[in-house]
Parts: C-alpha cells; structure tokens; sequence
C-alpha cells in the first residue's frame, strides 16, 4: 500500500516537473536552454549526498548493532549513490561542455563530486576483497562512516581551493520564481524516485541475503 | 595515566623493531629521495616550472612515502601472529591504536626531515621555515590518523598492499589540497593570516579522524 502511494506520487512528480522544466520554465537570458540541465544535475546531486547520509547512519547502527538489515540498507543506499553520482558528473561534464567550453575542468563542486564517487567506489571495492563475509560488512561500514564525515572536510576545501561553479543563486534570492518552484520540483521528484528505488533494491537484497543463507543450510 | 604508559609500550616496541631492523624507513627514504629525482625529470628542465610545481611534488611524494609505510605498520604484525598477541594483551583497542600511530608518526617524520633539505637542495628551494614545518607536522598527523586505521583493514584483505592506496588517497584529498597551498604560501613568504584557512582545513580534519578513527578502529580489528 505505502509502496503503492509512493509510486504514483513519484510518478505525478516527475510527470509535473517535466512540464515545468521543458514547458513552463523561461529560458534563462545567459547560458540559453543548455541552463535546463540545471534542474537535472541538482537533484541528482542531492540525491547522491542524502543517500550518503544513509550510508552513514546506517553503517553505523550496523557497527551498533550487527543486525543484518542496517548492512543491506547501507549497501543498497550506496548502490544507488554510486549511481547517481555517476549521472552527476556526466550530466555536469554535459552542461560544462556548451557553458565552459571544456568536458571538465578541477572546480570545486564537480572535483568534490569526483572524490565522493571515488569513496562510494572505495565502498564496494574493499569488502569485495575480503573473504570472511561479516568482516567485509564491517569493514564496508567503516568505510562508509570515514567517507561520510570526509565528505564535508572536502567541499570546504575544494571551494576554497577554486571555484568557478555559477554562484549558489537559490540563497542569494536572485532566482526567479517560476525557476525556484521547478528546481523545488524536481529536487522533490528525484527524492521520491530515490526513495521507490532504495525501497526496491532494499526488497531485492534482503531476498538475496535470504536465498543465500537457505542456500548454506544443510540439506 | 596507565593508558598513555601502555600506549608508549607499545609505540616503543614497534620503534625499537625499526631501529633495529631499519626496514621501512631506509626503503620508504630511498622511495622518497628516488620519487623527488623522478619528479625532477618530470618537470624540472624549466626551473621556473620546478618552483611552480614544488609544493605539489614534496606532498605527493609525502603522500606516496606514507602509504608505503602504513602499509608496513600492521603487515609486520600478521607475521608470527603477533596482532593476536597485541589482542590478548591486557590493553583496550584504542591503546594498539594510539601506539601504532605515534611510532608511524614517528618513522613519517624522520623520513620528512630527511627528505626536506635534499629536497631543498635538489630544487634550490629557500625551505627552512617554521610555518612549512607546522604545515608538515600537521599533515602528517592527519595522514597517520586514518593510514593507520585504513592499514588494520587492509591487512586483512586479500590484495593487501593494493588496498591502502584505494583506501587513503580519496579520504586526504582535502588535506593534500590545503597542504600543497598552505606550502605553496609557506615557501614563498607569506604571512600567517593567508595560511590561516588551510591550517584550519588540516586542523579540523585531524581532530575528526582522530576521534573517528579512535572510535572505529576496534571494529576494523577484532576478528
């Protein structure tokens, strides 16, 4: 039932911030209709940073508790980050192309988005190596703790370092209204999406553990 | 005080099996001194260039030297055993924690004192100052806090010496960017107010990892 509501939730979302992103929106006066991508690569980047607070949480209460479900949550949410993280900077790499003139270039949001998808990858490569299966889940979680508390630490770093990122206009209030209600939109879409697809894959996972022990059960 | 005794006891012996052996550190130094030539001939034709590059070159370097010397730091305790010796001992987690670390950081600034003034010398740099040695002192503190956790798990992983890297360089990325322009200003003269903001950098993300790692490195390390 819940499962049910948030799908069509999730669908009338995207369904709206479609329209608003290609039909509503005005095309913004400097960068032209290449600027939609705008309302793409923010959610995407702050879906990839909320599932990384759920690694971290959960990757905890692991450690905590060593209760199995809290590694499958942690893994699942990590999955998906990895995920969306990837689109991040391929839909930056986008935008940056037409805008900048360059495929990338070492600024502080995209270098930041670079090191997180490297320690998402960090998250699957090390368990991967190591045979004793709960010591692999407890090292995953360290792994993602480390990297959670990273993650902070390097943004403020690579913006002091450089910044060439177009300045964040949400908080300066020089974004225009319609723009404002279809980046809310959006951001509110892909937080959905991420949720149907953690819920899935969390479902999905959960079996697999469960296939596996009956698997080792002797027969 | 029972815990820092116990703590030196144990920085103590992994300090007398080096002085004794001298294995990491005289091939973590040559690794060191042989990367610094390496550079050279990388970018050092243009002497403009060299100065340019320096602060970059001595931290990748550093960097480099310390995930060879983390990676020794618990691979000579899997060796007869003796990581379950240290966990039978009647000493808490955090106490094999805090002594792995301070004889790491100990062997990463020997090393560092040594490369320096070669360094310098090589690269005609004017090196000898004391905010670059506040700089290093703080890194390197930063580096040995989560090398030595990140070195406990990557003992017990089946491409051992493979895995310290993957582990390390994401998580210092910060502290390699704050250190390579605090010395960047260090060498050429600056004041302290321009270093303020990347020492707070250094400073903020050793005091986190040292906490954090203190507080994991018993999961990463019992069986």
């Amino acid at each position: 039932m819940k499962k049910r509501i948030l799908l069509g939730l999730g669908f009338l979302l995207i369904l709206l911030s479609l329209y608003l992103v290609f039909l509503f929106v005005p095309t913004e006066k400097e960068m032209g209709i290449v600027q939609r991508i705008f309302y793409l690569m923010v959610p995407s980047a702050w879906t990839a940073l909320l599932s990384f607070l759920f690694v971290f949480a959960a990757s905890i209460l692991y450690l905590a508790s060593r209760k199995s479900k809290w590694d499958i949550l942690a893994h699942s949410a990590a999955e998906i980050g990895l995920a969306f993280t990837s689109l991040t900077l391929i839909v930056g790499s986008i935008w940056a192309r037409p805008i900048w003139g360059v495929w990338w270039t070492w600024e502080a949001r995209l270098t930041a988005t670079l090191v997180l998808w490297f320690i998402y990858l960090t998250y699957f490569i090390v368990p991967s190596m190591v045979t004793d299966e709960s010591r692999a889940a407890r090292f995953a979680a360290v792994v993602g703790i480390v990297g959670f508390l990273d993650v902070p630490i390097v943004i403020l770093a690579t913006t002091l370092w450089r910044g060439l990122h177009p300045a964040p206009i949400i908080f300066q209030g020089g974004i225009a209204p319609p723009m404002l209600l279809t980046i809310l939109a959006s951001v509110a879409a892909f937080t959905v999406l991420y949720f149907i697809l953690l819920m899935l894959r969390v479902s999905i996972k959960t079996d697999e553990v469960e296939l596996k022990k009956l698997r080792e059960l002797p027969d | 005080m029972n815990f820092w005794r116990k703590v030196i006891a144990i920085a103590r012996k992994d300090t007398l099996a080096e002085m004794r052996t001298r294995e990491t550190v005289s091939a973590v130094l040559v690794f060191t001194l042989l990367v610094i030539v390496i550079f050279n001939f990388a970018f050092g034709a243009n002497p403009g260039i060299a100065k340019e590059v320096a602060s970059g070159m001595l931290w990748v370097t550093f960097a480099f030297a310390g995930v060879l010397s983390f990676n020794r730091s618990f691979i000579v305790e899997k060796e007869e055993n003796c990581l379950e010796g240290l966990m039978i001992a009647p000493i808490s987690r955090e106490v094999i924690y805090v002594g792995k670390l301070l004889a790491s950081l100990l062997v990463m600034l020997i090393i560092e004192i040594i490369a320096l003034p070669v360094f310098a010398l090589l690269f005609n740099l004017d090196v000898l100052s004391i905010q670059l040695v506040i700089i290093i002192v703080l890194t390197t503190l930063g580096f040995v806090a989560v090398g030595t956790l990140f070195s406990a798990m990557a003992v017990n992983t089946k491409a051992r010496e493979m895995v310290l890297p993957i582990l390390f360089l994401p998580i210092i990325v910060p502290v390699i960017i704050s250190a390579v322009k605090a010395s960047d200003l260090a060498l050429s003269g600056g004041s302290w107010t321009t270093l303020a903001s990347w020492l707070q950098i250094i400073g903020a993300f050793d005091v986190i990892f040292l906490v954090a790692s203190f507080l994991i490195f018993t999961y990463v390390i019992e069986e």
